[in-house]
């Protein structure tokens, strides 16, 4: 039995081009699970595949004090999602480090639900958007709190970069909280290169192209400075950056 | 040459420099590799052959150095978590690795203790004192023209010169303020 296809009017999936969705939806339709083991930790790097449509379907599992990593670099030509729910037991630490590089028509997504179910858990999401044309680029981020999940310490942050008027950038952290003692934080913005900065880099001796692509570079790398395997991933969204760019 | 004719790239290409008041911070992007990649970038630009990176290291470490600044620091973001001295400081290693035939010195000496001025001051005469390379220092004071002297002093007011004179004249300026001078 194959999930019901979804429709724009879940929230989950507004933002979602379930036209380039629909022809392979039967091979995501059931997302896939990761456990991770009290004590245990994970690291995991999520490269792109090449296919018009790429989908991560994640269910990730969280035991007391296990910790887990994602770096997820998202840059499908047609439509990319990277989807996440994850929970989190007693002290569990998880954090995710993912970018939407997009150029064209394309729309690219990370959609997650993070559960604090047990206490004193963390979780960091940290989202870098790099878009041009008429690309989408879009975070729906929830974060729930369990009533009895005291000192929980969450964090969201989103920053985008729209480098043609046509490019979309969509951003809704969004918190559900049922334990009175917590800290969860988000901030977003969406912005253009700094014009300061530019000129920095152009007065030192960088072609305009050039200064753009490193400016871009340094939004995006900064993501995987924790990776503890970076080299493929910083490589892909080096060349995912070119790209955009040129 | 027209250098006004030029884009800012084309212009450092040509051999001119400009020292930023405010040097300005970019995150996510180390010193060693926005340096590198901006003058392998002039020197593409002038046919000339590019740098490897060890043959780059081993300048901008030399440069730091001779600026007293601990080259780990460039390891680190563009100017990020730098203090005042600290980014006067490494325009000054900048400038050293670009060496240019001309460089404009945006108040340089604004924000600068006494050691760093010395440092900086020291600089300036190492990288661009010879016979065909040349300076425009823009300040307000005296203090950097201590180390680095003067050939000729200019007094812009309101966008023209106004006076011009040889070293004594910052040292009038010094003594009896600006008013005195333009009247």
């Amino acid at each position: 039995m194959t999930a019901p296809f979804p429709t724009h009017k879940q929230e989950a999936w507004r933002y979602a081009d379930l036209d380039a969705l629909k022809p392979v939806w039967a091979q995501f339709a059931e997302p896939v699970t990761l456990t991770v083991a009290a004590g245990e930790s994970l690291e995991e790097v999520w490269l792109p595949t090449g296919d018009d449509v790429q989908l991560r379907r994640v269910r990730l599992a969280l035991g007391e004090g296990a910790t887990a990593r994602i770096f997820a670099l998202n840059t499908a030509p047609v439509y990319g999602r990277v989807e996440l729910e994850v929970s989190l037991a007693e002290g569990a630490d998880f954090a995710l480090f993912g970018a939407n590089i997009g150029t064209g028509l394309s729309t690219n997504e990370f959609v997650t639900t993070v559960k604090h179910v047990g206490p004193a858990a963390k979780s960091r999401q940290t989202i870098r958007s790099v878009l041009n044309g008429k690309a989408t680029g879009s975070y729906l981020g929830k974060v729930e709190v369990a009533r009895g999940a005291q000192q929980t310490d969450g964090e969201q942050s989103v920053k985008a970069m729209l480098l043609d008027r046509g490019a979309t950038a969509n951003c809704k952290p969004e918190l559900e909280i049922y334990a009175d003692d917590v800290k969860c934080a988000h901030g977003a913005s969406v912005g253009e290169l700094d014009a300061m900065q530019l000129f920095y880099a152009e007065s030192r001796g960088l072609d305009p192209a050039s200064a753009r692509a490193l400016l871009l570079e340094g939004f995006v790398m900064g993501l995987w400075d924790r990776a503890s395997d970076g080299d493929a991933i910083r490589e892909a969204a080096r060349e995912a950056l070119r790209k955009v760019v040129s | 040459m027209d250098l006004l004719a030029l884009d800012p790239h084309e212009r450092a290409a040509a051999g001119l420099f400009l020292g930023f008041q405010y040097p300005v911070e970019i995150p996510g992007i180390s010193y060693l590799q926005f340096l590198r990649e901006s003058l392998n970038s002039q020197r593409r630009s002038r046919s000339e052959p590019e740098l490897s990176g060890a043959e780059f290291i081993k300048l901008a470490r030399s440069q730091a150095a001779l600026l007293g600044m601990d080259a780990e620091m460039l390891k680190r973001p563009v100017n990020v978590g730098f203090s005042g001295g600290e980014k006067k400081r490494a325009e000054m290693v900048q400038m050293g690795i670009m060496n240019p035939r001309f460089a404009v010195l945006d108040e340089t000496d604004s924000g600068l203790d006494i050691d760093a001025l010395k440092a900086v001051g020291a600089g300036i005469n190492r990288i661009m004192r010879a016979p065909d390379k040349g300076v425009l220092l823009i300040t307000h004071y005296q203090r950097l023209l201590d180390y680095v002297e003067p050939d000729r002093v200019h007094v812009l007011a309101a966008g023209r010169i106004i006076r011009s004179g040889g070293p004594e004249l910052a040292r009038e300026l010094e003594r009896e303020g600006y008013a005195e001078a333009a009247a």
